[in-house]
């Protein structure tokens, strides 16, 4: 890393491997089969960090790409819905199998669309901004500019609902909106956003059972304790028998809940470290994501700016829904904590989240610019 | 731009501090109400899991102790005695929780008892075993004799130690065996269940401190003691000579046993168990007789013993019913109408009797010791209840004697041990009378009270009386007690 962005942010890559490294003693923990394998993945993380930054030299080469990431993003979404490519694991159809490979190929998608979400945004701010199209008191910019856009949003959205990944549509919905606020500073577009998702809520509770399932669980896990329930009881349980200490590592029964490893990881966490570790690990993911926005606020540059910012709302949001989900603040939906939980494509692509990340904030200071404007 | 990256990312700061405060609702304050949800099975799978110390008896024989079972749960309860101890030592299952000691005492077997861990904090280090041992008062010489007394038939047999409330053997028949219900094999704990279930029986039934029986005149220790203290009678006081008496507000006549006639001096009508001097007596005494019974412990709270499941409360005659129901309070006098007590409510009135009047607080537990056998508690005897004066305790000595000596309680005579004693022959509501014998010996220097009943009196059915069945099973554990 000294050699391949000399001069970026100091505190991401510890905390990162910090987070690594909790996540993998809890799973090792909980299964030492699954943590041979995580053991793995750790290192094909590391290795795609290190490419990431020997071939993002510039984060200007992915501005310039931004419709070819686009393409592949998209392509990627719909990989899983591919006949003979795609397999449905735990009900969700997320995944794809290239011979004896599985994973997960929206973890990619999410990156690449934020980076042409960020492209285009950059491109079109001025357009957004200032809106070319009144409705009543609203200035709204011309559809052939937000087109494109919500074509991709909306797209996005669309497969992960057919895909039945209610965590990855609200993660790519909250992100895309906090870009485009981010973009334009006009919170019309955040207030709009938040309608958008109640109304695709509203619909998606009424039209999937799954939805309203989750939903129903989230009100009252008791009604159905021992079926849709017993994830989120068995998670409140774990989070109350840590209590302020913990039972100590290797003390408890986080294998209680199911999906301990992925999903439910900081509810093992939470039991066996107490409030300090839970709240410890919270506190290094604010961190991580104070540090991200740092890069962001600090790059001279647009495009690196938003795609700073962007990325790092992926990591913020991310971790809040799910941690918000297994302690029932918001309705669970399956995702992972970034680097604790089990899951190779989420450890890749989180790793590149962090490789591009660092790029940026090394370009701030090995390529400073003056401001030509302002 | 700059500034909606920075409210975004004051945005986010609120989501975390939302997520701290949802996880100190979750870990401080609802933490205790979590932990120790009935449906959360973590405690209690830790708990088997743990290292559990042994229960011993007081002689020290192994009533139960782990064995490692290399299993998810690790160790498995063992009970080398089977059925003997079960109802007071209970068991530990992973199907239907834990019981009797195993669960009166579980926070010490596994050494979550305050004593143990504040001893032990310098100890963590060199790995030291926190689990605790619990030493029984109950001893297997004593339980042995109860159970070889009752010969299969079903009832109970309770002994005290009269200073100090200690159970020195609790035994009831039928008992069942405990390693059946301490398996790890689900479905067979449950056939086990079902089959304890269906038997007539009904094994798992603690009959010494959960059923409750007719005292019959043993009863009459109780209605002697509080005439006493009431000033209503002496052991001189004459009462006519009758077959049978009616009490007012009815037409049926209370009868001596055997339609015989019988009276005399209250210590003759003791002697003889004459139902109409007793009945007269509880007549005399009216509202006061309801009082009384409470000082005994009957019609209130039961003693709070480190028995599980709790002890039921006793039953007599209920104040405020005197004037309505005057017969009630004859036959309560008699240990009949309302009167239903429990085998181990009747040896704490023997043993108040032994101890001058002073009913203690019963425990089957004498101490804890930690894994290198140091003790770290002591169970202290506890005084419960005064139920009766020093001097009505002295005057129920003389007579108690008497019954042993010359009464209807002879046949629990022990050669060369003065015995004190009452006996009882209670009609059921269903089946043969219960046969019931109370009483402590040395009667010059009290060691042990003992409460023996016998169900519907046992192998002698319809000829049974509490002086032909109960007695003599209370010489023979009374006489193994204290002459080895």
């Amino acid at each position: 890393m000294r050699r391949l962005a000399p001069n970026a942010d100091g505190t991401l890559l510890p905390i990162a491997a910090l987070l690594n490294g909790i996540g993998f003693v809890t799973i090792a923990r909980l299964d030492e089969d699954l943590a041979r394998i995580q053991a793995v993945w750790t290192a094909v993380g590391v290795g795609a960090f290190i490419a990431t930054l020997l071939i993002v030299r510039r984060t200007r080469t992915i501005e310039r790409y931004r419709y070819t990431l686009l393409l592949v993003g998209v392509g990627f979404l719909l990989l899983p819905l591919v006949p003979g490519i795609g397999r449905t694991i735990n009900g969700a159809r997320l995944w794809a199998s290239l011979g004896p490979l599985n994973f997960q190929p929206g973890e990619a998608a999410k990156v690449l669309l934020v980076a042409f979400f960020a492209g285009y945004l950059v491109d079109k701010r001025e357009l957004l901004t200032a809106g070319s199209v009144r409705l009543g008191r609203m200035h709204l910019p011309a559809l052939r500019h937000l087109g494109p856009l919500m074509l991709a949003w909306g797209a996005s959205i669309v497969v992960m609902v057919l895909e039945k990944d209610l965590g990855s549509s609200l993660l790519f919905f909250g992100v895309f909106a906090s870009m485009l606020y981010m973009a334009t500073g006009r919170s019309a577009y955040l207030l709009g956003a938040l309608v958008l998702f109640a109304v695709g809520a509203a619909i998606a509770a009424q039209s999937f059972g799954h939805v309203q399932v989750r939903i129903d669980t989230w009100l009252d896990p008791w009604s159905d304790a021992q079926d849709s329930g017993y994830q989120v009881i068995q998670s409140w349980f774990a989070f109350g028998t840590g209590g302020l200490a913990g039972t100590g590592l290797g003390l408890g029964n986080p294998d209680k809940i199911p999906a301990a490893a992925t999903d439910f990881v900081f509810s093992a966490i939470g039991e066996e470290l107490g409030l300090i570790g839970s709240v410890g690990v919270l506190l290094c993911f604010l961190l991580l994501v104070g540090s991200g926005y740092r890069i962001a606020v600090q790059s001279p540059r647009p495009f690196p700016k938003l795609f700073a910012a962007g990325l790092t709302t992926i990591l913020g949001l991310q971790t809040f829904v799910i941690v918000g989900g297994v302690t029932r603040l918001i309705p669970l939906t399956g995702i992972t904590l970034p680097w604790v939980s089990y899951g190779g494509s989420s450890l890749v692509a989180n790793f590149a989240i962090l490789a591009l990340l660092l790029r940026v904030s090394d370009e701030t200071v090995s390529d400073p610019v003056r401001p030509a404007r302002r | 731009m700059n500034s909606g990256i920075r409210r975004v990312g004051a945005g986010m700061i609120v989501l975390f501090v939302a997520l701290v405060g949802q996880l100190t609702y979750l870990q401080v304050w609802r933490a205790e109400s979590l932990a120790e949800d009935p449906s959360n099975i973590r405690i209690f799978i830790r708990d088997i899991a743990r290292p559990r110390g042994p229960i011993l008896t007081a002689d020290g024989e192994i009533v139960a102790r782990s064995l490692d079972t290399g299993d998810e749960l690790k160790q498995q309860r063992t009970y080398p005695l089977d059925s003997l101890f079960a109802h007071v030592a209970g068991y530990q299952s992973i199907v239907y929780g834990n019981t009797g000691v195993e669960a009166a005492y579980n926070d010490e077997l596994v050494g979550r008892d305050i004593a143990i861990s504040l001893r032990s904090i310098d100890q963590v280090i060199r790995g030291y075993d926190p689990e605790g041992t619990v030493v029984l008062t109950l001893s297997l010489a004593a339980q042995e004799a109860a159970r070889d007394a009752l010969r299969g038939q079903a009832g109970s047999i309770v002994v005290l130690d009269v200073r100090s409330g200690a159970v020195v053997a609790m035994y009831s028949e039928p008992t069942y065996d405990p390693n059946a219900l301490a398996s790890h094999d689900v479905e067979e704990v449950q056939a086990v269940r079902k089959i304890l279930e269906a038997h007539p029986g009904n094994p798992e039934l603690a009959r010494a401190w959960r059923e409750r029986y007719p005292a019959g005149s043993t009863f009459k220790v109780i209605t002697t003691a509080v005439a006493l203290d009431n000033n209503v009678t002496t052991p001189d006081t004459e009462y006519p000579v009758l077959s049978e008496i009616v009490p007012p507000q009815t037409t049926r006549p209370i009868q001596n046993f055997g339609g015989k006639a019988c009276g005399g001096t209250l210590a003759e009508s003791f002697r003889d168990s004459c139902n109409t001097t007793f009945a007269q007596i509880g007549l005399d005494l009216g509202e006061r007789f309801a009082e009384g019974v409470e000082r005994f412990g009957i019609n209130t709270s039961p003693p709070d013993a480190d028995v599980n499941p709790t002890v039921v409360e006793s039953i007599g005659p209920v104040r405020g019913a005197f004037d309505l129901d005057k017969p009630s309070f004859a036959q309560a006098a008699i240990g009949q109408g309302p009167v239903a007590v429990t085998p181990l409510e009747m040896a704490l009135v023997a043993a108040s009797v032994a101890n001058d009047g002073m009913m203690m607080v019963p425990h089957v537990a004498a101490e804890i010791r930690d894994a290198d056998g140091v003790v770290t508690e002591r169970i202290e005897p506890e005084e419960w209840r005064r139920a009766m004066s020093v001097a009505a305790a002295g005057q129920l000595t003389t007579l108690m004697r008497d019954v042993v000596d010359n009464g209807t309680g002879r046949s629990a005579a022990i050669p060369g041990i003065p015995v004190a004693g009452k006996t009882g022959t209670a009609q059921a509501p269903v089946g043969a009378n219960h046969a019931w014998f109370i009483g402590f010996a040395p009667a010059d220097d009290p060691v042990y009270a003992i409460a023996v009943l016998v169900e519907h009196g046992g192998e002698l059915g319809d000829d049974a009386t509490g002086g032909r069945v109960a007695a003599p099973m209370a010489r023979d554990v009374l006489s193994r007690l204290l002459q080895g």
